[in-house]
């Protein structure tokens, strides 16, 4: 009945954050009155384990970008630690970080801004192995990733205008499998595709985390897109972490306030036919 | 059909062209007086040029062909200048991103009364007073301050219901909404699209519902037309086309939809996906524009285009799903 825990309940996490915060300083208001702060994240506890799929859902303000620019490495933290495999990726030392740049990949959202209009599909995909320096045969990885994604080979030799919006977040993918990574951060993947793509590209992202053993963290705002996705689910609210719980709990018995406005603003068919969605 | 009353559009044949590329092949429907129509397609399926084309704002080159009739005229034949003068009283749209359809240097209660001015001849004070009503009923705080703010200062949620009013303003016979919920914020929208739903129906014009979200339709509208490559595909009751797709495209569309149900199923479970992908507008394959993604396709598929029927309920399929969900032979 409820979703098979491929990993084993105790595993180590693989990527965490810890009591982190952020405070970001506002614009100043008054001339003489110190510039106002703004706590954007407030003592976070975040965890995903190897193979595990982790949904982080919540309004748009509540945080979750700062934290995936967190978990990615991108900003670093104003307190608290990132850990990648025990050993914190700000303070672990070069090696450490290196390996955690391989192991860490992002999809965006739209994947029309996120591929560069005038390279060719493949030097994208060979564009990872190249700023991480990543030794190997190249050629032969590079077929393989689209193998993965379900993408032929002549789409090498193309330019992202040439694909439809579902192929090109294939490619976005693809490209994030590149280096090999253990965990896969995907925030609002398929929020710019049309209804009948979407399906398509979250089988995708279910198939490789089954087969690759990878982990998963899947950012939205809809709360049906994640649960679908994921075994484990983390709800934001004005940058503090408000409920953790399996996606039927959450649907069904939602505790928070944040938690019940996203369940409330569900929209489905059935409801909408018998005439209630919007009571 | 012995109604005196004309329909609040009727659009018969629409064509949008462009050169040699056709955006809309042939659309037909009628919404009547107060009726909701949702048009639903995925992006490239010709659904926002056929809400431009009814506004008379195509971009430019391209050209309509077919007859809109709309209050006793037809728009394909009306000048720029009298179609500009029926935008926004006769009929009114509401865009999908609010923030880059309002103007950012006036003030949202400036840009609201010039329509009511320009449509109305109200003098400035009255127009300001109607303006100030009219973001009141939009659920606004403090209208008095609200106008005087500029389309930055606001929220998206606050954004789009300037627009709402904004088309509202004028009472008009009908009111295009193209994905008006699609920039919000999740929480936001189902408050917007009560908003929306209770003014348009206060006011009794007709909707024109354009979206990809199939439970919006189901909510707001009584009728759902599916576009698909440019053509209607399948039309009828909501409640009729939701519950019994004929066309294999509308089904595809309804399966793909994650909801409870698939949820609740264990972890491998997989979410039904129509395969491929939407084809360009220069090269439409032969037949039935569906084919190459649909389960059913035969040869007569791939060579013969199959049209609308005339019944209420109708699908542009050779072989249409049945009440009992089977694939009629034929």
């Amino acid at each position: 009945m409820s979703a098979v825990t491929p990993f084993p309940a105790d595993a180590r996490p693989l990527l965490e954050v810890r009591q982190l915060s952020q405070v970001y300083n506002l614009n100043r208001q008054k001339l003489f009155v110190p510039r106002p702060k703004l706590k954007v994240l407030d003592s976070i506890d975040f965890s995903v384990r190897p193979g595990e799929a982790v949904g982080l859902v919540g309004e748009s303000g509540s945080g979750k970008t700062t934290l995936t620019r967190m978990l990615t490495g991108v900003e670093r933290p104003g307190e608290g630690q990132v850990l990648y495999d025990g050993v914190d990726v700000w303070t672990g030392g070069e090696a450490h970080r290196k390996l955690f740049r391989r192991s860490v990949q992002v999809v965006l959202q739209n994947p029309r801004s996120s591929l560069d209009p005038r390279m060719r599909v493949g030097t994208s995909l060979l564009e990872p192995l190249r700023s991480l320096r990543i030794e190997g045969d190249h050629a032969a990885r590079v077929l393989e990733v689209l193998d993965q994604v379900g993408l032929d080979k002549n789409a090498l030799e193309r330019f992202p205008h040439e694909f439809s919006g579902g192929q090109l977040q294939r490619i976005a993918i693809a490209r994030a499998l590149m280096p090999g990574p253990k965990v896969l951060i995907a925030d609002e993947p398929v929020s710019a595709l049309d209804v009948s793509i979407q399906a398509q590209v979250l089988n995708l992202l279910k198939d490789l985390v089954r087969d690759l053993g990878l982990s998963l963290v899947f950012i939205a705002h809809d709360l049906s897109v994640v649960a679908y996705t994921t075994s484990k689910v983390y709800v934001m609210s004005s940058g503090k972490i408000v409920e953790v719980g399996k996606p039927l709990d959450l649907f069904r018995t939602p505790q928070a306030e944040a938690t019940q406005a996203l369940v409330g603003a569900v929209l489905s068919v059935e409801a909408g036919l018998a005439g209630n969605a919007l009571a | 059909m012995t109604s005196a009353k004309p329909h609040a559009i009727e659009v018969k044949n629409l064509e949008v062209t462009n050169g040699d590329v056709t955006a809309v092949r042939g659309v037909s429907f009628t919404i009547p007086q107060g009726g909701r129509m949702g048009l639903v397609g995925e992006s490239g399926s010709g659904k926002s040029m056929t809400a431009l084309a009814l506004m008379g704002l195509l971009p430019m080159g391209w050209s309509t062909h077919g007859s809109i009739l709309h209050d006793g005229v037809d728009l394909v034949t009306q000048s720029d200048k009298a179609l500009s003068s029926r935008r926004g009283r006769t009929l009114s749209m509401v865009f999908q991103d609010p923030l880059s359809s309002l103007n950012p240097v006036r003030r949202v209660g400036d840009q609201i009364s010039s329509v009511i001015r320009r449509h109305t001849g109200a003098d400035r004070k009255v127009a300001e007073a109607q303006t100030i009503e009219l973001i009141k009923q939009m659920n606004l705080p403090r209208p008095e301050q609200l106008v005087r703010a500029y389309p930055h200062e606001i929220s998206g949620g606050q954004r789009q219901r300037i627009m709402i009013a904004m088309a509202l303003a004028c009472y008009p016979q009908l009111i295009i909404a193209d994905e008006p919920t699609t920039a919000l914020d999740v929480t936001v929208q189902k408050q917007v699209l009560r908003l929306l739903n209770g003014a348009v129906r206060d006011r009794g014009s007709a909707l024109l519902m354009i979206t990809h979200d199939l439970p919006i339709i189901a909510a707001m509208c009584d009728t759902v037309a599916v576009m698909y490559a440019g053509r209607i595909v399948e039309i009828g009751p909501v409640q009729e086309v939701f519950r019994n797709p004929r066309h294999h495209y509308t089904r595809g569309l309804l399966d793909s939809q994650p909801t409870m149900d698939n949820i609740a199923l264990d972890g491998s479970s997989r979410l039904v996906s129509i395969p491929g992908m939407v084809p360009p507008l220069h090269s439409l394959p032969t037949g039935c524009a569906f084919n190459p993604r649909c389960p059913a396709a035969t040869d007569k598929c791939r060579e013969t285009m199959p049209e609308l029927g005339s019944d209420g309920i109708s699908a542009a399929c050779w072989h249409p799903i049945n009440v009992a969900g089977e694939v009629a032979a034929q």
